[in-house]
């Protein structure tokens, strides 16, 4: 049995490591506790869309046995974590969010997946997201919204809402998501956990669903720096699998967190502050003040392409979107519509039951701007201003080594307050869209909370393939602001 | 106007989207919304700048291909087993009927 003094909310890796290694418990109770809690947990969030008690169980027995024996049971041996539900999963359901997939059972993992129990990790369930990943509350899936489990009548950001809800609930220590323009780092910053959208190609997107192929990322979620750096470390590298995985080496992540940030340049883009007031902006200066305290070099710089990568971003992720949803068209993927005479009528009324209002919207303007006589206008425009937000970041990081920003312009907003919105919806993309469109790592990190309560995060971005300078300034930031 | 119901029918077409006819009212308004913000990409002058189709693409890191050697495929049953209708070695669909 369990301490029943033990409180899972509490838990790391590293203490994780150290508990199993006293026998404080072993894995295969950690676990069974982990699932108890998640499942009672679920029914205020809805974080959760299903559970995987027997492949957590098997894992965790085999934690268990590795350490009777006396082998490595691996860095992340026996901790729980929560894994997105795009991501796939071997005989275990993975929905996307969407009716489309309810009853879809992929038949091999996703890389992130293997190597994420290869190095010990349990997968205790599969999390709410908005449908395909598409949305910035986790409102729009279609097995019900999540609920921001640090206040309940509010979403908990998305598109990844309930990995973030499970590890800022504590029901799981880590959690995988997955980023397209900001479905990591808002959430994260939303529920007052840390999120990690890596370099584009670091994580194999390979089992992953695709939403936009050149903006896609798998990240993870954790309560603390350290470990969520720790679960990157075990799934970042090259993978045969994904041709547009990188082949840079991965570092030890852990020893960049040396606490030491002394003459770190860090630059704050005068376009992501001119318009940021209120209570966010305040926290963020905040944030700042620390990390000149720590020793970071703080100077203002200009990235005059921002208020453009809205318009550029949602082109292209909506062309990519509508031709990577084409194949859910009734043939293969477990859904058909039953009242269809002619193929055609069969793709249309599958596609046209099956997909909820945020997909149709993506689908229609990505077809739209693809389509005869407006490629050029449109999607040859985007891919073009594109490569100018991405030569923003590479002119800022001849001056600066990191970019400060926010994440969200607000904290978490109430459920239903922007879904008839979409323009608005997607205009509060902007702090995390540009990250995304050049690439390059980005996190939030907790910064505070408003006097409501409400958590923000703060916004860390670096050059490609350094993490490690992200997540040192990170740590650096976390220790100093939680020492306050 | 950015689009009109009759363009919206026409793209839902290109999509293989049924859509109702409240849903075709609500994209028009939405997507003339989101169309009309998208113009903001005329102030900028690109004529210089080369369309960037994805971010590493140059890079020597991802420009590798990878060994090309025999591996074990999925197999027809597994490949199948997700099909709401599927026979051992094929999907089955609705008749296909000329237009």
């Amino acid at each position: 049995m369990i301490d029943p003094s033990l409180d899972l909310r509490s838990l790391s890796v590293d203490r994780i490591r150290q508990d199993l290694a006293s026998r404080r418990y072993s894995a295969v109770e950690l676990i069974t506790e982990s699932l108890r809690f998640a499942e009672s947990a679920n029914s205020w969030t809805n974080a959760y869309l299903h559970f995987c008690h027997y492949r957590a169980l098997a894992a965790a027995q085999r934690v268990d046995q590795k350490l009777h024996q006396g082998e490595d049971p691996g860095p992340l041996a026996g901790v729980p974590i929560a894994v997105k539900d795009v991501i796939l999963t071997r005989n275990v359901r993975t929905t996307c969010g969407s009716k489309l997939l309810e009853n879809y059972i992929p038949p091999y993992d996703a890389t992130a997946i293997t190597r994420l129990e290869q190095a010990g990790g349990i997968i205790i369930g599969k999390t709410n997201c908005d449908e395909f990943a598409m949305g910035s509350s986790t409102e729009n899936s279609a097995f019900g919204p999540v609920r921001n489990p640090v206040a309940l009548e509010r979403v908990p950001g998305g598109s990844s809402g309930g990995s973030a809800a499970a590890v800022a609930q504590g029901s799981a220590v880590l959690a995988l998501g997955s980023d397209t323009g900001g479905s990591i780092r808002q959430p994260a910053s939303f529920c007052g956990v840390a999120g990690v959208t890596p370099t584009y190609g670091r994580v194999s997107r390979y089992g992953l669903v695709a939403f936009a192929s050149s903006l896609d990322h798998i990240g993870p979620f954790a309560k603390s720096v350290r470990d969520a750096a720790l679960l990157l470390g075990a799934i970042a590298g090259r993978d045969e699998m994904d041709s547009t995985s990188a082949f840079a080496p991965v570092p030890d992540y852990q020893e960049a967190l040396t606490g030491d940030v002394k003459g770190v340049r860090i630059g704050l883009p005068r376009e992501y502050f001119k318009n940021l007031a209120s209570e966010t902006g305040d926290l963020i200066a905040r944030g700042v003040e620390t990390l000149g305290k720590l020793g970071c070099e703080v100077r203002e710089i200009s990235m005059p392409a921002t208020e453009y990568a809205i318009a550029s971003y949602y082109i292209i992720c909506t062309a990519e979107a509508s031709s990577n949803l084409a194949r859910y068209d009734g043939v293969r993927y477990t859904t058909r519509s039953s009242s269809s005479e002619t193929l055609s009528d069969m793709y249309r009324n599958t596609r046209g039951e099956g997909f909820g209002a945020e997909c149709k919207r993506r689908i229609m303007l990505g077809t739209y701007v693809l389509s005869a006589g407006y490629y050029d206008a449109y999607y040859l425009k985007a891919q073009k201003v594109r490569a100018l937000v991405a030569r923003d970041f590479s002119n800022a990081f001849q001056e600066v080594d990191a970019i400060v920003a926010p994440v969200s312009p607000f904290p978490a907003f109430k459920l239903g307050e922007k879904i008839d919105d979409p323009l608005a919806m997607y205009l509060s993309d902007i702090y995390t869209i540009t990250g995304s469109l050049a690439g390059v790592p980005c996190m939030s990190v907790p910064c505070g909370a408003t006097a409501a309560g409400l958590p923000v995060g703060m916004q860390i971005l670096t050059r490609h393939f350094d993490e490690a300078g992200m997540f040192r300034i990170a740590d650096a930031f976390e220790r100093a602001n939680g020492a306050k | 106007m950015k689009i009109t119901e009759q363009e919206v029918r026409y793209v839902a077409g290109l999509a293989n989207l049924s859509l109702t006819q409240e849903e075709v009212a609500k994209l028009r308004a939405d997507l003339d919304e989101i169309l009309t913000h998208i113009d903001k990409l005329n102030e900028v002058d690109t004529s210089q700048v080369e369309p960037m189709a994805q971010v590493l693409f140059a890079r020597e890191e991802t420009a590798t291909l990878r060994a090309d050697r025999e591996k074990p495929p999925l197999g027809a049953r597994l490949a199948l087993a997700n099909a709401p209708e599927g026979g051992p070695e094929y999907f089955k669909v609705p008749k296909v009927i000329e237009r």
